[in-house]
């Protein structure tokens, strides 16, 4: 490949990996807080509550990421009769899928918190919200840092699946010029947009990781 | 005036029974030991008073104020939950495991409850954490995290914490089980200090000198009952019950 053509190639792949960035930062937008409101759901005394969030906890954690996209794109435009636009079914099944796995995570770490730090809230009359932003929300954050940084760089991968139900994120614009250069740059030259990609998500993790390293 | 008022509680976990009807009062002023061995009830009865375990049945006032009333078939009514978070502002616990919260620093753990619960000004808030901390030996520590701290200062943060709510009777939990011997010195200062300041405390002990030092009552417990209730030399130097007399004798053995 000319000089030229690498040039216009890697100005297409920074363009479509701003597609992934995309997906990326909206899946975590929604995931996040999802995957608390599933936890408390997950955690509840009321079988009425928890199992049902159980049966959607195995059932996004134990079927492909892949089968889940093409569910959330198809099953709403036969339903419905207006099909579900390409991205947002992508955000959808990203959003869900990984809200699971950030459930158990949270519930991991909000478990670890020893019962004392509750009754110490409770003793002296926090209310059950500031107990629990305030007391034990902030040292779950600190628990979960190592978990969630692994969730995010694999999320970061993850996002190329999302050309299965033909969203142009980075990967798919690389496949395509590979196949029409008959060359396996292109591939490589994405796999280290990934890697820049991921380099930054696992600093960022460790900068916060120092930043909460002030108390034990 | 009597700050505490309970009555014939009960408590059972499961199949066990663990407090079997018991009764006391606290005056206002009184300091009251409670010894007994492990599995005594001590400690639930505390988790009971301060609203951390239910009770099954009897009643428990703070002054005026009603907690739990049981009905004429013997089932417990709590308080609503707005007379219950008065309650919560008449006592504090010190907890055998400090409980200190990791992520605030010693002054943030004293003033967070009377800024945020209690509602006072930050300003205000500061000022008696650090006169509560300079009062119980920390002056010089209120900016170092808990983990910072020996044992003996995390549990004299945690009493500053308590006191920073200005409850009308504080209750402790076995304060200096978690502690080195040689730390649990500092810790019974602080409390003497309180009691000479006329402090209503409850104070589950195993550290028999002391109970008959700082006590005004002792009460030993045994099986979920009261087995004998006086003052702290009727109940440690001349026990009538023989039950209290063999778990004495286990201390007086260690002391020789």
């Amino acid at each position: 490949m000319s000089a030229e053509k690498v040039w216009s190639l890697f100005q297409q792949l920074s363009v479509a990996s701003l597609v992934t960035m995309q997906v990326f930062f909206l899946t975590l937008l929604f995931a996040l807080p999802l995957g608390l409101l599933v936890c408390y759901g997950r955690m509840s005394r009321f079988a009425l509550i928890s199992y049902p969030i159980r049966i959607y906890l195995l059932v996004m954690r134990g079927t492909p990421l892949i089968l889940q996209l093409l569910f959330f794109y198809f099953v709403p435009s036969l339903l419905l009769d207006i099909p579900l636009p390409r991205f947002w079914a992508a955000i959808l099944a990203f959003s869900l899928n990984y809200a699971a796995y950030f459930s158990e995570i949270y519930r991991g770490g909000i478990e670890g918190i020893p019962k004392g730090q509750f009754e110490a809230a409770s003793v002296l009359g926090f209310t059950r919200s500031r107990t629990f932003f305030h007391i034990i929300f902030p040292q779950v954050i600190k628990r979960i840092l190592p978990a969630m940084g692994n969730e995010f760089m694999t999320l970061v991968k993850d996002t190329a699946l999302a050309q299965t139900i033909g969203v142009m994120e980075m990967f798919r614009i690389a496949q395509t010029a590979s196949s029409r250069e008959f060359s396996i740059l292109p591939i490589v030259i994405a796999g280290g947009f990934y890697l820049l990609m991921n380099g930054i998500v696992s600093k960022a993790f460790s900068i916060a990781e120092k930043q909460l390293n002030y108390y034990k | 005036m009597q700050v505490l008022k309970a009555n014939n509680i009960c408590k059972s976990f499961e199949s066990l029974k663990v407090l079997e009807g018991i009764s006391f009062n606290v005056n206002k002023g009184d300091v009251l030991s409670i010894i007994g061995p492990s599995g005594s009830g001590k400690s639930t009865l505390l988790r009971c008073a301060t609203l951390l375990e239910r009770v099954d049945g009897g009643s428990i006032h703070y002054d005026d104020l009603c907690m739990v009333n049981s009905d004429k078939g013997g089932k417990p009514v709590y308080a609503s939950a707005e007379v219950l978070k008065q309650i919560r502002r008449r006592f504090g616990l010190v907890f055998q495991n400090f409980n200190l919260f990791p992520h605030f620093s010693v002054l943030r753990n004293v003033t967070e409850a009377p800024v945020r619960v209690a509602g006072i000004s930050y300003a205000q808030a500061r000022k008696e954490g650090l006169s509560l901390l300079e009062k119980v030996g920390l002056g010089d520590k209120f900016d170092a995290y808990p983990y910072q701290l020996s044992g003996g200062q995390q549990q004299r943060a945690a009493i500053a914490r308590a006191l920073a709510m200005n409850p009308d009777i504080l209750f402790f939990d076995e304060p200096t089980s978690a502690l080195d011997p040689e730390l649990t010195g500092e810790i019974l200062k602080v409390i003497r200090d309180l009691a000479k300041e006329n402090m209503t405390m409850v104070i589950v002990t195993h550290e028999m000198h002391f109970a008959r030092d700082v006590s005004d009552r002792v009460i030993f417990m045994d099986n979920g009952l009261i087995v004998e209730e006086g003052s702290p030399d009727t109940v440690l130097v001349n026990p009538q019950n023989d039950r209290t007399r063999a778990f004495l004798q286990r201390f007086t053995d260690e002391d020789s």
